[in-house]
């Protein structure tokens, strides 16, 4: 076993572990915080696929803005879930295992498919990622059309959302 | 090397427990966190198969990227419905949320 292999060993088991206490945890502020470090475990994992540039934005924008924002409505609609019975809903068995047969299902689906075998080349010298990256993102033959999309979709949010949390007196 | 099929089942993992919060929770807050696990999920496959398929081609990560910008979009309108809704009704309950005008 290389060293890659335990550090993605430790850093998935960490990751799972959060994700696990988000979802059950009884404290919506401490679910949050949760997020935070499964957020930093994914960030990590982008760092081992050489994503450099994901591994940034993951910490900035997900940490740095999604995760705080989360932290921000749990405050703003503070009355705490914790007096008003369970946390989770009558069904939750359902849920639990609707969630293990998907993962089952994934497993399975996984098992038989015949790309597993395959390595990651080696990056070649003198390549540039996040200039390819940037560069596919604004070349008219490549990515253009979803990047603006992308950005129609984030003023459309802005406003929506300003225009939804409006308190109107 | 870490196989390919490691980071796929990492991400499958990731995935069934963000659904399982989906169904489960009843507080709408802690419903979103649960589709922001999934959708993290989805990021660690797409980029799991940029790496180990063809490098020069950047898909893989320009959908990430996607990815991101919708997170960020229905994390923003998402909380600002719960928040209008909770000043509204007073509650953040999925299950008391039924109407759609009072």
């Amino acid at each position: 076993m290389t060293g890659e292999q335990i550090i993605f060993l430790v850093v998935a088991f960490f990751t799972l572990g959060s994700g696990l206490m988000v979802v059950t945890t009884g404290n919506l502020v401490h679910a949050a915080l949760w997020l935070i470090s499964t957020l930093f475990g994914v960030a990590v994992i982008f760092a081992l696929l050489d994503a450099g540039f994901l591994a940034v934005v993951q910490v900035v924008v997900y940490i740095g803005a999604i995760a705080i924002l989360f932290i921000f409505a749990v405050m703003l609609t503070r009355k705490d879930m914790r007096d008003q019975g369970p946390q989770m809903n009558r069904n939750w068995w359902i849920g639990a295992l609707i969630a293990a047969s998907s993962f089952g299902g994934l497993f399975f689906l996984l098992r038989g498919w015949n790309g597993l075998s395959r390595t990651a080349s080696a990056i070649p010298s003198g390549f540039d990622a996040v200039n390819e990256l940037g560069t596919a993102l604004v070349s008219p033959t490549a990515y253009v059309l979803p990047f603006e999309v992308a950005s129609v979709l984030l003023v459309a949010a802005l406003v929506g959302a300003v225009y939804l949390a409006f308190n109107r007196k | 090397m870490v196989p390919i099929s490691w980071y796929l089942t990492l991400s499958a993992a990731l995935f069934s427990i963000g659904l399982f919060g989906v169904l489960s929770r009843r507080n709408a807050v802690a419903i979103l966190l649960g589709i922001e696990l999934m959708l993290n999920a989805v990021n660690i496959n797409l980029a799991a198969f940029w790496r180990y398929g063809n490098v020069m081609d950047m898909a893989g990560q320009v959908f990430a990227i996607i990815v991101f910008a919708v997170a960020a979009a229905e994390v923003a309108v998402g909380l600002a419905l719960v928040i209008s809704v909770y000043r509204k009704r007073n509650t953040v309950i999925a299950d008391d949320i039924d109407l759609m005008k009072w």
